[in-house]
């Protein structure tokens, strides 16, 4: 039994070695080597981890944003997820379809529709123009001018370029995997603990503090994981939506691959220290909310 | 005397037009337990979520002290469920789940200088304590306060889940099916644990099960309950010794029921004799079902009977056997505790108190599974008298005095 177990499980660890454990590895040894033009491996350094120093506003606006981006899909996406699990099957079947629809198309296609809604004559621009809401923002802020014969009206808002894009356009990609775990999770809720909890007392409001919530949690946490962690490592996003103003770590890290500042061992030094904060994060929430269920696997 | 707390006035429920119950009338009383009793699928879930609010009736008024509840939601009605399968809150321990209600507090119209007002009204965090410890000793689990749901084995689990519902002080308590996840050891333990328990807090007990052996030993007033319809109503005694039609015959314990004919009071006919029965009021010549009991059956040699049978099989059942014998091509099942080998003809005696005549009903015919048609009855003789002597073949004895 034991023997046949552990024969299944070699394709896995096979697997796991070339694809995971392997590339890990290179990554490590990358990190703590200086370059070599041979090819063969370089000196042990910690050159480039202190050398990182100078991007410390590179790791703050990655964390912060995607932090954002991922409370934006939480705050959004439990109430949807809560709605849809509580509809009949039907609805709830075209409801994944419509919420499953975007990812079937491609990711940079995606971003690219959002550069040509968002840019400066743009879709939303030319509506906001046409709705006369950029005159009202001009003979509002005349107003408010220092001096106000000097004003120059504005023809657009600016969006692109702004951090809000970024962060507009991770929630746009990633609050699929939001919804998904926090609605599979509430969807196979047993709801005659929702009964119970009604019998004992609980109002409409308590019921959903006291018994849905705490419930949901595994789901909410695997949701603020699958949302958190592609969002700080995302590049695309990014450079397309922030202009080149906003860039993240995924970006400085495939500068370091393929950009004119061609470092790979920085890059995987960023990428290593990119890796452990995530993991710690992950670590610490998963076991904050494990007083309340059990965890959750990464 | 004891007080009405709840009555169902002509409760009907459809689910899709589908009559699930049909024009329900019945009455709970103060400190009873009361027992819904009938084959799965009958309604009795249904009657007990429309008592506890989950639904709301089609047609029908449920009244509590005779005030109309039928559109008070769950939380604001004083009953309490113990749920088929526990439904216990499994992020909460012990201690927490039975605290669940008593920490959500009860809304109460309270006057506030002079104006009526919903007052949120807290129970203190050392009342709390003392009264879920309480709780868990009348239910046995004292020291469990602090252990995972999940570590609890079934009868365990059952324990907290009357644990919370009764910490709250309900006037009734509803329990469906609450013993049926249990072996049944734990059943028979669970069951006079329940009923001390009830007697101890003095409330009313709302009991659904399909196990007839479970209703008879714990209740005080058991409802039958078949197709939406209540059949009867009355004591554990009552029922069993008083069936009113076939179906409840048939699901309390085991009965031979035949087709009969009420001569007058006291006298009815089957299997072409007049047998002295305690059963009276009937129309005269009215068909009727006759119930025997396979253990009120005395067997006697055979040339002492009133009737004489064959033996066609015997399983031994630990107390008695179980004795098919046939009587003409109708079997009967007769327990004793003689063994009465297979072939072996014997005679019977049934005495009037043995003899139980219920009015025909949409259940004749449908149970009694031991007695078969045959056709030798078509070509037995017409009626013999009471004192008559045998209908064929020689017979010394066999009258009915
Ligand atoms: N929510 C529902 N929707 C449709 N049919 C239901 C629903 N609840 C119960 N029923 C039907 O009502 C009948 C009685 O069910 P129930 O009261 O649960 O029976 P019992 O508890 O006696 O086994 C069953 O035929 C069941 O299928
Ligand atoms: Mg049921």
């Amino acid at each position: 039994m034991k023997n046949k177990r552990s024969l299944f499980a070699v394709p896995y660890i096979v697997w796991m070695a070339f694809l995971v454990v392997i590339p890990i590895i290179i990554m490590v040894v990358y990190a703590f080597t200086t370059g070599a033009t041979d090819g063969s491996l370089g000196a042990f350094t910690l050159d480039n981890f202190t050398s990182m120093g100078s991007y410390t506003v590179v790791f703050t606006r990655s964390f912060k944003l995607a932090l954002i981006a991922t409370a934006v899909c939480l705050l959004i996406g439990y109430p949807i997820s809560y709605m849809i699990a509580k509809e009949g099957p039907r609805f709830q079947r075209v409801a994944m379809v419509l919420i499953m629809l975007p990812m079937w198309i491609n990711f940079l296609l995606r971003t690219y529709s959002w550069m040509s809604i968002l840019e400066n004559n743009g879709l939303l621009n030319q509506i906001f123009r046409s709705i006369g809401l950029i005159d009202l923002y001009n003979s509002i802020a005349i107003h408010f001018a220092a001096d106000p014969s000097a004003y120059q009206p504005i023809t657009y808002f600016q969006m692109m370029g702004t951090s809000g894009a970024v962060v507009l356009g991770m929630v746009y990609n990633y609050l699929p995997f939001m919804i998904l775990p926090i609605y599979s999770v509430i969807v196979k809720l047993d709801h005659s603990l929702v009964e119970a909890a009604h019998d004992l007392g609980a109002n409409n409001l308590c019921v959903f503090r006291k018994v849905i919530f705490p419930l949901s949690l595994p789901g909410v946490l695997s949701g603020i994981t699958m949302v958190f962690v592609p969002s700080v490592s995302t590049f695309a996003i990014s450079r397309l939506l922030g202009g080149g103003n906003q860039m993240l770590l995924g970006d400085l890290i495939e500068l370091q691959f393929t950009g004119g500042a061609y470092n790979p061992h920085l890059g995987a030094a960023i990428a290593m220290v990119m890796m452990v904060i995530v993991v710690v994060c992950m670590w610490v929430m998963n076991h904050f909310g494990e007083g309340e269920e059990q965890a959750v696997m990464l | 005397m004891s007080k009405e707390l709840i009555r169902l006035v002509n409760c009907s429920m459809a689910f899709d037009g589908e009559l699930v119950l049909d024009n329900m009338n019945l009455y709970f009383n103060d400190s009873e337990f009361l027992t819904l009793l009938g084959p799965s699928g009958c309604g009795k879930t249904t009657t007990l979520r429309i008592i506890g609010g989950f639904i709301t009736p089609t047609s029908g008024e449920v009244l509590f002290d005779g005030v109309r509840m039928n559109d008070i939601p769950p939380h604001l009605r004083q009953v309490n469920t113990v749920f088929q399968r526990y439904a216990l809150f499994p992020h909460l321990n012990v201690f927490e789940n039975v605290a669940f209600g008593l920490r959500i507090g009860r809304t109460e119209e309270k006057e506030v200088n002079g104006k009526k007002k919903k007052v949120k009204v807290r129970i203190p965090q050392d009342e709390i304590r003392q009264r879920v410890l309480e709780m868990l000793e009348v239910v046995s689990l004292k020291g469990f306060e602090n252990r995972r749901i999940t570590e609890l084995s079934g009868g365990q689990q059952q324990r907290v889940a009357i644990a919370r519902a009764l910490v709250n002080r309900p006037k009734v308590l509803l329990l469906d099916e609450p013993l049926g996840a249990l072996d049944l050891r734990l059943r028979k333990d669970m069951q006079s644990e329940l009923k001390r328990i009830q007697q101890q807090m003095g409330i009313t007990f709302i009991y659904v099960t399909h196990d007839q052996e479970e209703a008879l030993a714990m209740s005080d007033t058991i409802v039958v309950m078949d197709q939406g319809k209540i059949q009867q109503i009355g004591t554990p005694e009552d029922i069993y010794n008083e069936p009113k039609n076939a179906f409840v015959a048939d699901f309390i314990g085991e009965s031979n029921i035949l087709d009969g004919i009420m001569h007058e009071d006291y006298v009815v006919e089957f299997f072409n004799r007049k047998f002295k029965c305690l059963d009276k009021g009937f129309a005269p010549m009215e068909p009727v079902d006759v119930v025997i009991r396979p253990e009120d059956i005395d067997i006697v040699p055979m040339e002492k009977g009133q009737l004489r049978g064959t033996v066609t099989s015997v399983t031994f059942k630990g107390v008695h056997y179980d004795t098919i014998v046939d009587f003409k091509g109708f079997k009967w099942l007769i327990q004793t505790t003689d063994y009465h080998p297979v072939g072996e003809t014997i005679g019977i005696i049934l005495n009037p108190d043995d003899i139980h005549i219920m009015h025909k009903s949409q259940y004749s015919g449908m149970f009694g599974d031991y007695s078969s048609y045959s056709e030798e009855y078509e070509e037995m003789d017409d009626v013999t008298m009471l004192d008559e002597e045998e209908e064929d073949g020689p017979r010394e004895d066999g009258h009915e005095e």
